[in-house]
């Protein structure tokens, strides 16, 4: 609504994956740190040419399957011992190797939980919209378009720079994309 | 040395020269077509037998579990058959999904989605045993561990509660599997539908995913992960499934063998299923080109592997009860076999380890309407298998003078059948509204999809030299 043409980023497209990692390791050289590359699929290699570090997520995981597995054990024993002792054939109240499927069921029930959350967290999703979407062409990179776009967050974005920049390495399609 | 050897290249995944676009527009036009005139009636005909069920329900929970065949001594019979039925079946989805991802099985891609939907569906309809046989439903929740006026606990040293929790696990971790695997095609859906409604809600259920790397990096990971956390879990399953009756001092049940054999059937009769509704589904929306002959031939091969696994703990059963030296437990395998229950046991015989020999021959793994047939087979075989098991071992135990006969009424036939309306209710929805093919994953598997195939010699691939 406002005449404010605040620029998000500048799109490019091109034509193919190997278009694309060859790309991204150009403006990663460039020493472009807010830029993303958008695929229908993930493409092997690209993480190393965008220079991404290895994800985090598994140390996210980690952490919960550690709580399911304190929190059955915690669970387990104490209903069986404190809450609610029953001499069942004379077990010990602390019978472990009972409490091992159950404990496993919640080491895993929790990981999963740990991976869902922890992979819509890292993605910082759930959105209703992003700025990205402003533009007409990204409905392509879920069917078969490859696409390259440096935001305007990054220090060394200039509009005109970065839109010349970009046709040099091959862009078939520039959108300047309004925030 | 080079010039004498030839690398044998692998059969194309994806048949008919398909390229990124042609395979969304495949996949992603089938929920934005006019439904067709089958699924109604097919649809209608689910929802009659599931309302169906719901009524026999209704009445199991009004009467009391006398309603069912059940009486002294057979107080398990087809309710723990159908419930161990549908889970079996539920596990060639997890297999599919996570073990043969782990082993980079790249023709996976084009069954998972579907064989995962089977599965929380045939869960679904494996839950409602357990549920409804308590007698009382509504003290349902003192199975899980609720703080509650009386300060009751649940007994943690009971297999039967350890099921509740791997049954339940089991459910949770399929359906966030699947879903992680639905959010990139939900986006491709997204950007397809052209009505306003329908974009929102597949827009809404994508969550704003954009394809980015940032975003797959992660995708990927977890994906692994998942696959991971669900490849134990799936074993674990079945193996507490099968402790019911393991750890129990029943005549037929108390073996060791049950864990490996357990899951092998499951495996068995799961992708038995995945088959039956993959070549009705490929037929009817035309996926021959992603559901290939050839994957119905792999999946022939694990048929005939786990068939023959299964029919290996058949014949170990009995050499136990021999070797045992356990007086009851040779009896119930001896009666088993010629006892009243020997029709069934002779069905499950036929259907589980004869039934799959003919996939030893190439023809006949590759031939459609061969596999179909042996598809329903092999889950009427596993049917029985477990029918065997839960009926054969508590109708005649220890005691002579308590022998009894199980007969089911009614109510236990139109149960049973009612639960086909609840799988495939659900079923057809996910036909109808859901992209049944993971699209994402299936470009992945295209040679275009890697970057090396651009490389070498312009768009050919470097294998041909």
């Amino acid at each position: 609504m406002s005449i404010n043409h605040k620029t998000f980023g500048v799109l490019a497209e091109f034509a193919n994956p190997a278009d694309l990692m060859d790309a991204a390791a150009e403006v990663r050289d460039a020493g472009f740190k807010h830029f993303d590359t958008y695929s229908p699929f993930p493409i092997h290699g690209m993480d190393d040419a965008m220079g991404l570090k290895p994800s985090k997520l598994g140390w996210i995981v980690l952490g919960h399957g550690i709580l399911g597995l304190l929190g059955g054990i915690a669970l387990q024993s104490w209903a069986m011992s404190i809450a609610y002792p029953m001499h069942i054939s004379g077990k010990p109240f602390l019978n472990f190797p009972a409490f091992v499927p159950v404990g496993f069921a919640l080491v895993i029930l929790l990981a999963a939980f740990g991976t869902f959350m922890g992979l819509f967290f890292l993605c910082k999703l759930p959105r209703l919209h992003q700025p990205l979407f402003n533009s007409e062409r990204i409905v392509k990179a879920t069917d078969d378009g490859f696409f390259l776009c440096i935001e305007a967050a990054d220090p060394a974005f200039s509009e005109k720079k970065t839109v010349e920049f970009l046709k040099k390495i091959g862009a078939t399609e520039i959108e300047i994309i309004p925030e | 040395m080079s010039q004498n050897t030839a690398t044998v290249p692998d059969e194309q995944l994806v048949k008919g020269n398909h390229d990124f676009a042609s395979i969304t527009k495949l996949i992603s036009d089938i929920p934005q077509q006019k439904t067709p005139l089958w699924w109604y009636i097919a649809f209608g005909v689910s929802n009659i037998l599931l309302a169906v069920m719901l009524a026999m329900v209704v009445w199991l929970i009004w009467e009391g579990i006398g309603v069912w065949g059940l009486n002294h001594p057979v107080g398990w019979a087809w309710d723990i058959t159908n419930f161990v039925w549908w889970v079996g079946i539920g596990h060639a989805g997890t297999l599919i999904s996570a073990i043969l991802f782990l082993f980079r099985q790249g023709w996976r891609t084009a069954i998972n989605r579907f064989a995962e939907a089977m599965t929380i569906f045939a869960v679904m309809c494996a839950g409602l045993f357990p549920a409804i046989h308590v007698g009382r439903i509504w003290t349902i929740y003192w199975i899980f561990p609720l703080p509650n006026s009386m300060q009751l606990w649940p007994n943690f040293n009971s297999p039967l509660l350890w099921d509740v929790f791997a049954v339940f696990t089991y459910l949770t971790v399929s359906t966030l599997f699947w879903y992680v695997g639905l959010v990139p095609d939900l986006a491709t859906m997204r950007d397809k539908v052209k009505g306003k409604i329908s974009k929102m809600i597949y827009g809404a259920f994508a969550l704003g995913w954009t394809g980015g790397n940032r975003q797959w990096q992660h995708y990927e990971k977890a994906y692994m992960i998942l696959a991971g956390l669900a490849t134990p879990l799936v074993l674990s399953v079945h193996t507490i499934v099968s402790f019911d009756f393991a750890v129990s001092i029943i005549p037929g049940w108390h073996t060791t063998i049950f864990p490996p054999y357990f899951v092998a059937g499951a495996i068995f009769s799961g992708f038995a299923m995945v088959l039956t509704l993959m070549i009705i589904s490929r037929k009817l929306y035309g996926l021959e080109d992603i559901m290939t002959v050839d994957h119905i031939e792999k999946m022939n091969i694990i048929i005939l592997v786990t068939g023959m696994m299964v029919g290996f703990a058949y014949g170990m059963e009995f050499f136990i009860a021999w070797y045992g030296g356990f007086e009851y437990e040779k009896f119930i395998f001896v009666n088993r076999a010629l006892g009243p229950y020997a029709w069934a046991y002779w069905t499950m015989i036929t259907c589980n380890v004869v039934a799959p020999q003919f996939f030893w021959v190439k023809r006949f793994r590759r031939n459609i309407a061969l596999t179909f047939a042996l598809s329903i087979v092999i889950n009427i075989g596993m049917w029985f298998e477990r029918f065997v098991i839960v009926v054969s071992s508590l109708a005649t135990d220890y005691l002579p003078s308590s022998w009894g006969y199980f007969t089911p009424t009614y109510v236990d036939v139109l149960t049973y059948v009612g639960t086909f309306g609840l799988f495939f209710t659900f079923f057809l929805l996910f036909l109808r509204f859901l992209p049944m093919v993971a699209i994402a994953e299936v470009k992945m598997v295209l040679p275009q999809a890697n970057p090396a195939y651009y490389r070498s010699q312009n768009g050919h691939s470097s294998k041909s030299e």
